[in-house]
């Protein structure tokens, strides 16, 4: 198809195409928008790319991402040092910090361990985990890893690992959500919620 | 082409945002992948997990196309496995030892294998003769099937303690006592023993004696590291049955 526009806009539509949640013809249109909004959108939102760009670094402590090394997280000492989170992804320690429900330090593994996929244990931040651990502050490990089989799977891993530490590892629990009906409950979720059925 | 199948799910990978391609051992056109639109979503993650037995149907506009799935749960087995560690690395290991069959050709005794360990994976004593009898499934569908029904020496069916790694055969132990440091343990239980939970011992023979045959027909000539999940599940295994742990 010939092209519509320039190549610098050709190319700002790749791009935003890439971008999760948008295909070829959302990226258009939001490129369209930026353009039309220059100086409110496009400037400011190149500017912050930038910036995020030549700021963003991974913290070697913990794998979170933020603009220090170590992390915000990491230097919060109203954080309890002896309660250690551990999950999959950044994605997921910001959903726990939106919930706001743990006051705790994070270990981001950096994926789960897949066959399929050819994730195996040296390509997890495991090492660091272990390291961490033996430093001897940390009481209590959370594994707030998905319920899936490879999420569980690794979950296991990990708890074999910190067994030699003698530290108590916790992992979240399965079941009905907040809202969900039984009747639309898959008979795999059921049956998790009855066997860590807890008394009233 | 269209055809529809009982399948059990093996694994799953994401293709885009929203969908995934799934690889499942479906029982008359063997291990099969194809693409799940809409895999990604809260209805259907928990019915793709590996280890849940579905029904599929397939839909391509010709044969050699990946094709398309549309899934519906039969039985969601994947979530009873999320407590025990036994039936989540051995279910890694029955998905990698099943990915060495050869894509959509059928084996329906496999099949049938897969849902018979499925249904007591929780269960050590019973998963670990099953897993057993599967790496030798696995390798008699390859082509470098055991012979554990006489003896190679004599053709008795007596006693039969001992298997060449020679010629994968079973041998007596009169036949095979002067060569025993050379042989492998033949475990009770793969020799037509009617014991149905055998001991540990008895398991790390057969263990040790599929891993000797998967390494020299299979892992060795392909090129492939030992998996890392047959050695997990041993090690949990041994943690639930090993008297000595």
């Amino acid at each position: 198809m010939a092209s519509i526009a320039g190549p610098e806009i050709e190319r700002l539509i790749q791009l935003l195409a890439r971008l999760p949640g948008l295909g070829p013809r959302s990226a258009r249109r939001a490129a369209l928008q930026l353009i039309k909004k220059r100086e409110q959108l496009l400037g400011p939102l190149a500017d912050a790319m930038r910036v995020a760009h030549e700021r963003v670094l991974v913290c070697t402590a913990c794998g979170n991402i933020d603009t220090s090394d170590p992390c915000t997280l990491c230097n919060d000492t109203r954080r309890d040092e002896t309660l250690l989170v551990v999950v999959e992804d950044v994605a997921d320690l910001w959903a726990l910090e939106r919930a706001g429900v743990v006051n705790a330090r994070y270990h981001v593994l950096g994926g789960t361990l897949s066959a399929l996929d050819g994730v195996g244990p040296s390509d997890l931040n495991l090492d660091r985990l272990l390291a961490r651990v033996a430093e001897g502050r940390i009481r209590e490990v959370i594994l707030a890893l998905n319920a899936t089989v490879d999420g569980q799977t690794t979950s296991h891993y990990v708890t074999d690992l910190l067994a030699p530490y003698g530290i108590k590892v916790s992992r979240l629990a399965h079941g009905v959500p907040v809202g969900g009906e039984l009747d639309y409950l898959d008979e795999g979720t059921l049956a998790a919620a009855i066997r860590q059925r807890t008394l009233f | 082409m269209e055809w529809r199948d009982a399948g059990i799910v093996l694994g799953l990978r994401r293709h885009g945002e929203n969908a995934v391609v799934l690889e499942m051992m479906t029982r008359a056109h063997g291990r099969h992948l194809g693409v799940v639109r809409n895999g990604r979503s809260r209805t259907m993650q928990p019915v793709l997990q590996p280890g849940n037995h579905v029904d599929a149907l397939w839909r391509a506009r010709l044969e050699e196309h990946l094709g398309e799935w549309k899934i519906e749960p039969v039985d969601l087995r994947a979530a009873t496995y999320m407590h025990s560690s036994v039936a989540l690395y051995g279910l890694n290991h029955l998905a990698q030892l099943t990915r060495l069959l050869p894509e959509r050709d059928p084996h329906p005794a496999i099949f049938e294998s897969l849902a018979v360990i499925g249904e007591n994976l929780t269960e050590a004593p019973l998963a670990a003769p099953l897993l057993i009898r599967y790496e030798l499934a696995i390798l008699a569908e390859l082509g470098f099937g055991l012979d554990l029904s006489e003896c190679a020496a004599t053709g008795g069916q007596e006693e039969l303690v001992y298997v060449s790694p020679k010629t994968g055969r079973a041998v007596s132990r009169v036949a095979g006592e002067p060569w025993r440091d050379r042989l492998f343990r033949l475990p009770a239980f793969l020799a037509g023993s009617l014991v149905s939970v055998p001991d540990w011992a008895e398991i790390e023979a057969g263990f040790a004696l599929t891993a000797y045959f998967l390494e020299r027909h299979v892992y060795g000539p392909r090129g492939l590291p030992p998996p890392e999940a047959r050695g997990a599940f041993i090690a949990a295994l041994r943690r639930d049955l090993s008297p000595s742990a």
